[in-house]
């Protein structure tokens, strides 16, 4: 699998994004300078977590408008697989290649907490390793992870079935309002979505975290090894 | 234009800027005229307390600080220890406390960003943040504000750079009611063939200005960090610096990628007393001089003078001597990550430091006399009073309840609300996040090499007895790393105290370091890097100014060769559990006598160094060759808490024994001795069998499964409980 991981200024997270890759590809991933306007030849592009551009204005706003985005857009349009966690979901919300935005946490503070995901499709390129209503853990780390759409979109979201991950308790229960099983707040618990055509998926914690047992678990990992199952066939 | 500017430069002028009389004298000797404000700017700085350690400085040199393995101790930008493989890990502490009180969210953020670039100045990828924070008391309505504010600051500048915050320690104690610590460490790591240093070399060499702007902000922050707090201290606000993480993360990313070519001669950040230090510094342990055109620098504001420039205390700032032909290499990097980049000046021949700014020469002062000449003080020390003796003692709640109470009070609260703020596993390399072991533990990327990393003191003890405390504290950062199964490496010290010209303040120094010291040459363990904070100090509107308790804050390095072998803390399901060391009731400033008793009587603990290293080198090995499956020190709160947090952290239970027989159970459980580890093994049997061959003390205290904490008259606590009283404090002071 070809991968590549955009780098801006201020992303953090493209190291742990690139040993979860290579885990899996036993290739190092291609790492693309934000100022680029055409991408290589790839199966997967990875916008990773971090701070782009210190998360002024707003989380992800300023990436969304940089020089690599037309090519971004341009490889999505053409079916592309597209990975975005964390800022990299902010990222991808902003630049309205999925839907809905991420407020600040409902605590108002930073969360960095294990949580459980609950995966809400398995007939996708990211989720395909796992059954349908699967639930793994994964580190979650971030400010502003709070998703919020208009009712039309969440309608549209449910009823398409383009909620990827929600936030439940380990044994896969889902109460949205619970703030110890929905941590930020997010609207139906919400941890990620997916395009129209499923080939763009976001989300909010760090599966990229939690693919070593040294760190404490794989449970992250197959989101990784499905993808190079689908992507490279 | 400063007030300060429009003033005659006097004796006067000098007191204002905090310069003695006889300070002031040897300016003008040196000088051998009157100096201009710049110069007098650049002096008052440089001799403060903050930079010159001159009431610090003949003590801290009674600290060991070689060993094999030391790559480069005191006096760089940070300390360094060879870790193997070529490898050195870089590491050092630093406190930020006085900022912290006026603006906590900036004081503590900047504190972070300011020992990040400690060590990644000299070469390193920081690779590890922790924090040793003190606070007030919790009810003082002031506390909740500060660690509102310091817990947010310490996150929002650590998280953002993209460095997990790994570890750390927290206490309240109404000493720290006006003057909470701050004191930060970070870990880097660097290819030993990489290591960059400060002093400077290569007359004619240019002097190039890297990262932020340079603007009014901190402004003789290192002279308000030299003087005590009145009641006016959030008058001061705006002498606290600004931090802005984001630029951090890129000025790390660009050194780095700077250093790996070989442009680079020297570095350095520009931390306190910014431009003026980085630059006497560098020039002056390399015995050149320096000329800067300050019209180059760059600047936010319009309008800044000589002096504004040479004392600001901007952040994300870097000086550095380059080789000439690698000059515009060296702007390309730095263009490509938005920051600034100007050449500001160049090395000469003359041993002085000159400045010019639009035309005129604003300060030409030579570098030797502002070094060598910078005062060193013997300050008068006295005695402190010895504690009250403890007197007999009765246990008026039982064990049970005290274990409750003690496990719900501040000092041993859980502190998951704090820890779920900072980011922990950015970096993909965290082992054991906060909480599981008693060492934090990272892996060093692409190898088996894991680094254990901790902050200790116990200011209580410091007080009562400030020898012991200083010993103590060391003692128990080896023994927080030994419980990890690393071999315990080298310490960076950050002394917080209050005003040195206080006889009895200067005693608890001097005597805190004797212990040290002593600590530091038995555990081998020596001093590689740190920092002095003095006039940690609030002035009451009564007039009466407040010291805080002595504290010597330890941050231990350990290395494990192979990460794979670290263990943590947590219960594992079916294992006999062990207490290691001797066990003889130490209840004196204990913090059961404090929370049953309301009592800060008593001697502290005695540390016995002999006994130390061997119960420690026992369990280390008996941690590497896999007989260990978890290992947690026994500290404040004693034996009973150091089980019941195993319990909460692991996935059983356990069944405790009766105590030894001859002593009060209260002393058993609640003691306080040192040199003592609670493990749990697999095969007890043969366990006990070899630490009797050892000659180690080791009683069997139970054994681990079930899932509560069942003690010996049968009565079980249940882990969930444990956990809910545990947990009540932080949310319950900050939430509410």
């Amino acid at each position: 699998m070809k991968a590549g991981i955009v780098v801006f200024p201020g992303t953090n997270r493209e190291r742990d994004m690139a040993i979860a890759l290579r885990s899996v590809t036993g290739v190092a991933p291609r790492m693309i300078w934000h100022r680029e306007t055409e991408l290589p030849d790839l199966d997967l592009v990875v916008l990773p977590g971090g701070f782009s551009y210190g998360d002024y204005l707003r989380c992800g706003a300023m990436a969304a408008h940089a020089p690599i985005m037309p090519a971004i857009r341009r490889f999505a349009q053409a079916g592309g697989h597209i990975l975005g966690v964390c800022n990299g979901f902010q990222i991808l919300t902003e630049a309205q290649l999925l839907p809905g935005a991420l407020l600040r946490n409902a605590s108002l503070r930073f969360l960095s907490q294990d949580c459980f995901l609950r995966v809400e499709r398995n007939d996708t390129a990211f989720t395909r390793h796992w059954k349908r209503h699967d639930v793994f853990r994964t580190p979650m780390a971030h400010g502003d992870g709070n998703y919020i759409a208009d009712q039309e979109t969440v309608r549209m979201l449910e009823g398409d079935g383009r909620v990827a991950f929600r936030y439940v308790a380990p044994d896969g229960r889902l109460d949205a309002a619970d703030v110890t099983l929905n941590p930020n707040g997010s609207m139906g618990a919400i941890a990620g979505v997916f395009s129209e055509n499923l080939r763009i998926c976001g989300m909010m914690p760090h599966p990229e975290d939690l693919v070593d047992p040294l760190m404490g678990g794989e449970d992250g990992k197959p989101l990784f090894t499905g993808l190079v199952e689908a992507l490279v066939g | 234009m400063s007030k300060a500017a429009q003033k005659p430069v006097d004796a006067a002028l000098a007191k204002e800027f905090g310069l003695t009389a006889e300070e002031y004298g040897n300016v003008l000797s040196i000088m051998g005229r009157t100096p201009s404000l710049t110069e007098l700017g650049i002096f008052s700085v440089m001799w403060s307390e903050h930079c010159s350690y001159k009431s610090s400085r003949a003590y801290l040199k009674t600290l060991p600080t070689k060993a094999p393995w030391v790559i480069h101790g005191p006096g760089e930008n940070a300390g360094v220890v060879d870790i193997g493989q070529g490898l050195a890990a870089i590491f050092k502490m630093e406190s930020h406390n006085h900022p912290s009180f006026i603006e906590p969210y900036q004081g503590a953020a900047t504190g972070v960003g300011g020992i990040l670039r400690d060590v990644f100045t000299m070469g390193a990828r920081p690779v590890a943040n922790l924090n040793a924070l003190r606070f007030g008391n919790p009810d003082n309505p002031q506390t909740r504000r500060i660690v509102d504010g310091v817990v947010r600051g310490v996150g929002g500048y650590g998280n953002c750079v993209g460095v997990p915050t790994v570890g750390g320690e927290i206490n309240f104690h109404p000493a720290y009611d006006g003057n909470p610590l701050v004191n930060a460490m970070t870990v880097g790591v660097a290819r030993q063939d990489r290591i960059f240093l400060s002093a400077a070399a290569g007359v004619g060499n240019p002097v190039i200005y890297v990262g932020s702007k340079t603007g009014r902000d901190g402004i003789h922050g290192a002279t308000m960090s030299s003087s005590e707090f009145d009641e006016d201290a959030l008058a001061k606000r705006p002498t606290v610096q600004v931090g802005d993480p984001f630029v951090e993360k890129l000025l790390i990313e660009a050194c780095l990628e700077l250093m790996a070519t070989d442009a680079i001669v020297a570095i350095q950040d520009m931390g306190a007393a910014g431009l003026t230090s980085s630059a006497v510094e560098m020039a002056g342990k390399g015995g050149v001089g320096i000329e800067l055109d300050l019209d180059n620098v760059p600047q936010r504001e319009r309008g800044m003078t000589a002096y504004e420039m040479m004392l600001s205390e901007s952040q994300e700032r870097m000086l550095i001597v380059i080789r000439p032909d690698r000059t515009e290499q060296a702007r390309a990097i730095f263009e490509k990550w938005e920051l600034d980049f100007a050449v500001i000046g160049h090395l000469t021949d003359t041993g002085r430091i000159v400045l010019r700014h639009k035309g005129e020469t604003e300060a030409d002062i030579p570098l030797a006399p502002l070094a060598d000449q910078a005062p060193v003080y013997h300050r008068p020390t006295a005695p402190a009073l010895p504690p009250v003796p403890l007197e007999a003692i009765s246990d008026p709640v039982g064990i049970e309840q005290a274990l409750l109470r003690l496990i719900r009070c501040p000092d041993l609260a859980s502190r998951e609300w704090v820890w779920n703020q900072y980011d922990s596993t950015v970096g993909g390399q965290t082992v054991r996040r906060p909480g599981a072991a008693d060492a934090a533990i990272i892996q060093v990327e692409d190898t088996k090499i894991g680094l254990a990393m901790t902050t200790d003191c116990t200011p209580r003890y410091c007080r009562a007895n400030a020898k012991t405390g200083g010993a103590q504290a060391v003692a128990e950062a080896w023994r927080n790393i030994t419980a990890t199964g690393a071999r315990p490496l080298a310490v960076t010290d950050n002394l917080n105290f209050g005003s040195p010209e206080k006889p009895e303040v200067m005693g608890q120094f001097v005597d805190a370091i004797a212990g040290m010291g002593d600590a530091c040459r038995a555990l081998d363990f020596p001093v590689v890097s740190g920092n002095v904070s003095l006039y940690n100090e609030t002035r009451g509107p009564d007039g009466e100014s407040v010291s805080i308790l002595p504290t010597p804050a330890i941050g231990g390095l350990g290395v494990l060769d192979d990460v794979s072998k670290a263990v943590g803390l947590g219960m594992p399901d079916g294992c006999d559990l062990f207490l290691i060391g001797e066990t003889r009731g130490e209840l004196g400033q204990s913090l059961w006598l404090r929370e049953i008793h309301g009592s800060q009587d008593g001697e502290p603990p005695v540390v016995d160094l002999q006994a130390e290293r061997r119960n420690g080198d026992f369990v280390r090995a008996a941690i590497l060759d896999g007989t260990i499956t978890a290992c947690h020190d026994i500290a404040d709160g004693g034996l009973l808490v150091t089980v019941a947090e195993m319990v909460m952290a692991g996935e059983a239970g356990c069944t405790l024994l009766a105590p030894q027989a001859g002593m009060r159970p209260e002393a058993f459980w609640f003691g306080e001795d040192q040199s003592r580890y609670v493990v749990a093994v697999r095969d007890g049997q043969s366990f006990m069998d070899r630490a009797q061959q050892a000659s180690i003390p080791c009683r069997r205290l139970g054994q681990s499964g079930g899932d509560g904490l069942t003690l010996p008259n049968g009565s079980t606590i249940s882990k969930a409980r444990l956990v809910a009283v545990n947990s009540e404090f932080f949310p319950r002071l900050m939430d509410r």
